[in-house]
């Protein structure tokens, strides 16, 4: 008796693997989908080749001034880019002084890097480099005046260089005084939960810009006499206090979705309000909105370029600025700053909302129901 | 929480770090200038001629220079001075709350702002008037040619009020789109969203120096206005308001009398009374403002007199190319005369 | 109670130091305070005014165009963007993969850049490609694009308007009556009457009248080249198209992700659910997955709709005379108030912030589930 052997599976038809049946699946699956794919098909193609043709085939990447970029058919004019480079970082920043923001960028990234990695250990004694020395340092570094360092007016600082001063320093104030606000609308006191929703409230309700009018023009007029802040810091300020707004709705949401328990539990083990606080309810409920103050973040990166209408020049107003140099004033000198500004802009709005959705994916591992 | 506690005092320490706190009593600009060491002036974003940094953040122009000459008065230096460039919007305000000691930002002179602004103005040191500025090949030779126009220009200066009342008074149609900024508003021209750029003269063949082609484009001959520019200081400060007044009238004087900033140091043994009076040699003028004796000879000897710092920054040597005209001195058919300094 | 008391008295303690600090500086430095300005004469001009505008108006009449202009944008905005932002959520959760990744990209670029930078690049970029008003595209010589706008012919209406207004009351009148009737019916014996036919013929047969009456009811100003510019016809200002293009594309990018997550917060127990009871695919759509996915996308489309109003304000970057650019720029400069000024513009936004917050409040509160807080 001869033993039996199944016979080997057959293949999979041919039309349900490899290319042909992936684009059957995803691509012609029926006849409104196939006219999408059309559709978009022609939209992407034309985009592509319409930027291709712009940034590549008709740019120049070469030149002095404006005459390297006035082709008959003229695409991106890089060289005024490649130009103004050292002025879009450091904006005037005295030629021989920029070591120091160099510096001050290193010694950031420095401690950021570690900081952003989940494997890397010493978390408490990096936060204590980015929180407690490091503002020291880069204001000493940026603004000199001690050490021996020469002193760099606030009026000349620009280009990126503000853009993250701006940046930093509001997300570094709003984190914790929106976490403040947060528990001051979640408290049981009346007066202080009014105060706090009123102050919430009315900075959710105004647009940035007149807060920033605000602290450009009227600010010193609510200063007692010969009483001054230099602009950048009133700016600082207001974008400070604006986020932190935003920053309490979004940690109020995190407070909100703690079960009561988690309060019952803390306050059968004897844990004051103080301590409930701070070792049950906010870890967990810092937790469950890191994409929320991520977008938070990312939203306040954003919002610093309107600085440039109250008369700072950060990145986008000193790219601004140099369009009105006669000497790079062609047709294509605009659009091709703008797209350099947006280009910078969306690296490190791109990279924050990716760096969210993985620390999302990473924390939620140890949350075991969800 | 030793975190919490770190992050408030890290900010605390970085807020007060960031605001050098300048308490003073403003209500005597010229001692609280002193202790600082330094004037802090009010200027423009960016215009050259009248105030305009290059990419190192050196600022030039005639109200820099002005600034300049008062530093030079006070400290003898002239480059004890800081400049704040301030937008249109921010000057007044800046001024009222102590931000700066003087604006010398081409502000013009008028009753309004002398009087309910809570500034003064103490001089002119230019004097302009608003005109139009259009494509050459638009075939226009005149601003009563306008009819139907489109103008670009910045908001919130006269410049605004003046259009309205000249296309009104001429019984013309406009249409105007005003910008925050001077550099969006010529950008906006030279784009084409308008037919023609209005503001002041002067500023009108400074901004022509920005554009794609400047060549391509006119300054027509009309000027609709007065537009008296000078430097403001806050009201009810009359020593600091008479420090500005007279160190303009120091430098006009100076090319009155033919005194340069070259020939200023051979001066000294000048027998003419005017010159030894200007120089310090002779009078109290000096102490009376409360500053050095040699105020206005390190002025003019550091900075210029009225007709060099005019050269220098806007004369027809210049990109800017502009005549002297309102500007000349009296003795030559000007505008530009020194109360005697006796 | 101590602790609050002594917040209490920080804050009171605060204000009077504020207050005090304005008074004195503005009384020591003799500036003008009060509202008495808004009465004054404005004297300068106004590129778009929705109502009647001129140098001889007043401070007030400035704000009330300044505050149209906004909401004209904002409202358009809106419905802009939430169409297109609808149409890329679910293009986002389109099946064929081109599509899918198409909006992906779309929505990765537009969120992740500043609205003012996309703001100015739609004007300052764009714009200086334009052709000049001479050299105009032309679409069939009735609508011109150029760098001075779009130029549309416009709308006027005749006298015999009034016939046709009439019409449509009565119709509408109508309309109402035979609704009403046929709910009556239906719940008196349950018989069902369809109203369409009806209707049709009476709104046919009105407008009919009303054409026999008054004739053609409007006629169109056609804008022509004469000097500088195009004379009659409605111009639509180039900074209007820039701000409304870039508020709109932005704020899509947002609403995109907020209608895919709704969509995908509906389970798929409940699509499956729909079609065992037979329900096709539209049907199921319409009546089972948008009813629960709009709960989850309403809250966060009021703020962003909150978000496209405030975000207008950044139309002083390019000289759309909104309330931000005609008032707290211009009006501020020529009278040097500040403090009133600001004042006046931080509360007309906070009043539009509250009262778009309670009208979608309201919303949210009737479609919510019944017996969940919401």
């Amino acid at each position: 008796m001869s033993s039996w052997t199944p016979t080997a599976p057959r293949p999979a038809p041919a039309s349900t693997v490899g290319f042909v049946a992936w684009t059957r699946a995803n691509l012609f699956a029926n006849k409104l989908d196939t006219a999408l794919t059309l559709l978009a098909f022609t939209l992407v193609v034309y985009v592509v080749e319409a930027i291709f043709g712009w940034a590549i085939i008709d740019a120049s990447f070469t030149g002095d001034d404006r005459t390297a970029c006035l082709k008959e058919v003229q695409g991106a004019c890089w060289p005024f880019i490649e130009a103004k480079f050292g002025q879009f970082i450091y904006g005037r920043y005295p030629d021989a002084e920029r070591w120091r923001v160099d510096l001050v960028f290193l010694s950031g990234l420095i401690g950021l890097i570690p900081m952003l990695m989940p494997n890397v250990g010493f978390k408490r004694a990096n936060m204590i480099y980015l929180l407690g020395f490091y503002p020291i340092f880069a204001f000493i570094m940026l603004n000199g005046g001690m050490l021996g360092l020469a002193t760099v007016d606030t009026t000349d600082w620009g280009g990126l260089l503000v853009t993250l001063v701006v940046a930093i320093t509001g997300i570094v104030a709003s984190l914790p005084l929106g976490i403040l606000l947060a528990l001051g609308r979640r408290s049981d006191l009346p007066i202080v939960r009014a105060l706090c929703i009123g102050f919430i409230e009315i900075f959710r309700g105004v647009p940035l810009i007149t807060v920033l009018f605000m602290a450009s023009v009227m600010l010193p007029l609510f200063l007692p006499d010969g009483v001054n802040f230099d602009k950048l810091v009133r700016c600082l300020i207001g974008v400070a206090l604006f986020s932190s707004a935003y920053m309490a709705e979004v940690v109020r949401g995190g407070l909100q979705a703690i079960p009561k328990g988690q309060y019952e539990a803390a306050a059968a083990l004897g844990l004051g309000y103080w301590k409930t606080t701070r070792l049950i309810i906010l870890p967990q409920a810092l937790k469950l909105v890191i994409p929320g103050i991520v977008n938070t973040f990312i939203g306040l990166f954003k919002d610093t370029t309107l600085v440039l209408i109250v008369g700072l020049f950060d990145l986008l107003g000193i790219v601004q600025l140099h369009f009105t140099d006669a000497s790079w004033a062609t047709p294509e000198t605009h659009i091709t700053g703008y797209v350099f500004a947006g280009a910078v802009f969306w690296l490190f709005c791109f990279a924050m909302s990716r760096y969210s959705i993985f620390m999302e994916n990473h924390l939620s591992t140890d949350r075991t129901s969800s | 929480m030793q975190i919490k506690r770190l992050v408030f005092g890290a900010l605390a320490s970085l807020l007060l770090a960031f605001a050098p706190l300048s308490v003073g009593a403003a209500g005597n600009t010229l001692d609280v200038v002193m202790k600082r060491g330094y004037v802090q002036c009010g200027v423009s974003q960016g215009l050259p001629g009248f105030s305009n940094p290059d990419d190192k953040g050196n600022w030039t122009g005639i109200d820099v220079d002005f600034c300049k000459a008062v530093a030079a008065a006070i400290f003898g230096d002239a480059a004890k001075v800081k400049f704040t460039p301030l937008s249109a919007k921010e000057r007044f305000t800046a001024i009222q709350s102590g931000e700066v000691d003087i604006i010398a930002r081409n502000t013009t002179w008028s009753m309004h702002r002398d009087t309910a602004l809570g500034v003064d103005f103490r001089a002119v040191n230019y004097y302009d008037g608003q005109g139009f500025m259009v494509r050459a090949d638009l075939g226009v030779t005149s601003s009563t040619e306008l009819d139907g126009a489109t103008l670009c220009t910045n908001q919130g200066t006269t410049t605004e009020l003046n259009a309205a009342d000249y296309f009104r008074a001429n019984n013309m149609q406009y249409e105007i789109v005003a910008f925050e900024k001077a550099d969006e508003a010529v950008a906006a021209y030279n784009s084409g969203r308008c037919d023609a750029y209005t503001t002041d003269h002067s500023a009108l063949y400074a901004q022509r120096l920005k554009l794609t082609d400047p060549q391509a484009h006119i300054v027509l001959p009309e000027i609709i206005s007065k537009e008296p520019l000078g430097p403001a200081v806050r009201q009810g400060d009359n020593v600091w308001g008479d420090i500005i007044a007279w160190v303009h009238y120091a430098t006009v004087a100076a090319e009155e009398l033919g005194v340069t900033s070259k020939n200023i140091g051979s001066m000294g043994n000048s027998t003419n009374p005017s010159i030894k009076r200007l120089l310090g040699k002779d009078g109290t003028f000096g102490a009376n403002l409360g500053i050095p004796a040699d105020w206005a000879f390190q002025a003019v000897k550091q900075v210029g007199n009225y007709g060099e710092i005019f050269e220098r920054n806007v004369g027809i040597n210049t990109p800017l190319g502009i005549k002297r005209g309102y500007n000349a001195l009296w003795t030559d058919g000007g505008l530009q005369y020194a109360p005697p300094i006796r | 109670m101590l602790l609050q008391a002594l917040v209490l008295g920080a804050l009171v303690l605060a204000m009077v130091w504020l207050v005090a600090n304005v008074q004195s500086n503005l009384e020591r430095q003799n500036i003008n305070s009060g509202f008495g300005f808004l009465s004054e004469r404005a004297g300068f001009g106004i590129n778009q005014t929705l109502i009647d505008y001129s140098e001889d108006s007043s401070f007030a009449r400035v704000l009330t165009v300044g505050l149209l202009n906004t909401l004209l944008v904002s409202v358009l905005g809106i419905i802009l963007a939430t169409i297109l932002g609808f149409a890329l959520g679910v293009a986002r959760l389109s099946s064929n993969w081109l599509v899918n990744k198409t909006a992906m990209v779309y929505v990765e670029i537009f969120r992740n850049v500043p609205l003012l930078l996309q703001i100015m690049f739609w004007y300052f970029g764009v714009l200086r490609n334009l052709p000049s008003p001479r050299q105009a595209v032309s679409l069939g010589d009735a609508v011109f694009l150029s760098n001075r706008g779009i130029v549309v012919p416009a709308l006027e209406m005749t006298a015999a308007a009034w016939w046709y207004g009439a019409a449509l009351a009565a119709s509408g009148a109508i309309y109402v009556w035979l609704r009403r009737r046929a709910r009556l019916s239906r719940l008196a014996d349950g018989s069902l009457i369809s109203i369409w036919r009806p209707f049709a013929m009476i709104a046919l047969a009105s407008l009919a009248f009303a054409a026999m009456m008054g004739g053609v009811p409007f006629s169109f100003d056609i804008p022509a080249l004469k000097g500088f510019n195009f004379r009659g016809g409605i111009t639509v200002i180039p900074e209007f198209v820039a701000l409304l293009l870039a508020l709109s594309l932005y704020t899509a990018a947002f609403i995109a992700e907020i209608v895919r997550a709704g969509i995908q917060s509906v389970s798929k127990g409940q699509r499956e659910a729909a079609s065992a009871l037979g329900l096709p695919d539209n049907t199921a759509l319409r009546l089972v997955v948008i009813p629960q996915a709009l709960r989850v996308i309403i809250p966060p489309l009021t703020s962003q709709y909150l978000n496209l109003t405030k975000n207008s304000s950044l139309a002083v970057a390019i000289a759309y005379p909104d309330i931000v650019s005609v008032f707290a720029g211009t009006t501020l400069t020529q009278v040097g108030q500040a403090v009133e000024i600001i004042f006046i513009t931080m509360m007309i936004y906070l009043t539009l912030s509250l009262l778009t917050s309670f009208a979608m409040n309201r919303y949210n509160a009737r479609i919510a589930l019944v017996g969940q807080k919401s």
